[in-house]
């Protein structure tokens, strides 16, 4: 036993990727069991493993932790990436949330049929551009600081940037209108933790492809 | 200016809801601002009020929260109902999200199609019964004690009451298999605040009607 945190989930993004982003962004290094067929799933669920018989499960300081939003709270709680005090939290979770949604939107695109996949990536490029990517533009602009919250690094700037990156792999001039948000961009890629992620290598799981879709299917489908 | 929280969304549960019940069950008097049609949320678009364009938003302490998680993250901390430790929060959040999961599940059922509404029913008593129940009723067989963590009140036993009562609002027997949940139940409708916010004249809503529906989609949509 390692002691370092060890995540349970198929071999691509999906919903472990934040956590990845985030344990990563912290320094914190981690093991990985990738579930590769519908057995080993069932298995996990035979043993009691998964509280709600769901993956992404985290094995972090002596819990089987599972849901992806309490799994990132603890990470951000523990490696001081939640803010100095309450209110800081409050915007923290505002911004996350908000970012999350935007995700939701990219995590489901892979499952969607062929004929709605270019109305998909419309909605897509429309709530980035529209409602979510402003919002962090004028944050930034109006406090001139580097990072979202506080003047200091938080879960919020990797949240961010993990957006920024998935939406720019499928709409790659999307950053076009958004100065703040290049040089934000910019600026958490150049964090080491971060760099280092963001090179061949590391963790970091690649977009989801074909093969990608069918093991998730293979797996969870009922 | 009265210092209360103002909560701002439609006349009905929807998601402003859990936030309703983690007031009322912490004690605090909050006021309301009903969206009546889609100029009243257009204005609050307009006025930058709402930072994502969404409500519920709520005003609360200078800050105009939107995003329900967010929200509720707040006003459990402020009002200690978030456990004692990050280890305590942890196993809140975990049980909280699952509830939530739940709890969207008997949401979205007003809004299932006709020829969708069955299944849709058997999924939310499959899942209610299969998943998410037994684990509750697991935690409180093995700790035995009155609320589900850390031997103290909180948020997660706000958030599964009003699940329950939710959940036997669809199936009225949904509690069946249950008796420590049953219990629970009982218990924590008794609590003082819950006690109160359950009798009629409180700020609980009613279940969404299918007549009000067409109501709500032309705020939204």
């Amino acid at each position: 036993m390692s002691g370092k945190p060890r995540l349970t989930y198929c071999n691509g993004r999906g919903r472990m990727e934040p956590v990845r982003w985030l344990l990563a962004a912290a320094g914190v290094e981690f093991e990985e069991i990738f579930l590769e067929t519908r057995q080993q799933y069932e298995k996990l669920i035979k043993d009691g493993v998964l509280m709600f018989q769901q993956v992404p499960l985290v094995e972090i300081d002596g819990m089987k932790m599972v849901q992806t939003r309490a799994i990132l709270s603890y990470i951000a709680g523990k490696y001081n990436l939640y803010g100095k005090d309450l209110k800081e939290r409050a915007m923290i979770d505002m911004y996350v949330e908000g970012i999350t949604d935007l995700m939701q939107m990219i995590l489901m695109f892979p499952f969607s049929p062929p004929e709605a996949k270019e109305k998909n990536l419309d909605s897509v490029k429309e709530r980035a551009t529209n409602r979510y990517f402003p919002v962090f533009e004028k944050v930034l602009k109006q406090h001139g600081q580097d990072f979202l919250v506080g003047n200091k690094f938080s879960w919020a700037d990797v949240q961010l940037i993990e957006a920024i990156l998935a939406v720019e792999e499928k709409i790659p001039a999307v950053l076009s209108g958004f100065p703040q948000l290049q040089a934000f961009k910019i600026r958490m890629s150049n964090m080491p933790t971060i760099k280092k992620f963001l090179q061949p290598g590391s963790p970091r799981k690649p977009p989801p492809d074909e093969r990608y879709v069918e093991t998730v299917l293979k797996i969870f489908k009922k | 200016m009265s210092g209360k929280p103002k909560l701002h969304y439609f006349n009905g549960r929807g998601r402003m809801e859990s936030i309703r019940w983690l007031l009322a069950a912490a004690g605090v008097e909050f006021e309301e601002c009903f969206l009546e049609t889609k100029d009243d949320l257009t204005k609050l678009q307009k006025d930058g009020s709402l930072l994502f364009q969404q409500v519920p938003m709520v005003e609360i302490d200078g800050m105009k929260m939107v995003q329900t998680r967010a929200i509720l993250s707040y006003i459990a901390a402020k009002y200690n109902l978030y456990g004692k430790d990050l280890k305590d929060r942890a196993l809140i959040d975990m049980y909280v999200e699952a509830v939530i999961d739940l709890n969207e599940l008997l949401m979205t059922h007003t809004f299932q199609p006709a020829d969708k509404k069955q299944q849709h029913f058997a999924t939310i008593v499959d899942k209610a019964t299969n998943r998410y129940f037994p684990v509750y009723e697991k935690v409180l067989k093995d700790h035995g004690q009155d609320f589900l963590v850390g031997n103290q009140f909180s948020r997660a036993d706000v958030q599964l009451l009003e699940t329950l009562l939710m959940a036997e609002e669809c199936k009225p027997d949904i509690l069946a298999k249950f008796p420590l949940l049953q219990s629970f139940k009982a218990r924590i409708s008794n609590i003082p605040t819950i006690k109160k916010f359950l009798q009629p004249g409180s700020q609980r809503k009613p279940p969404l009607q299918e007549k009000d529906v067409p109501k709500l989609m032309k705020i939204f949509h």
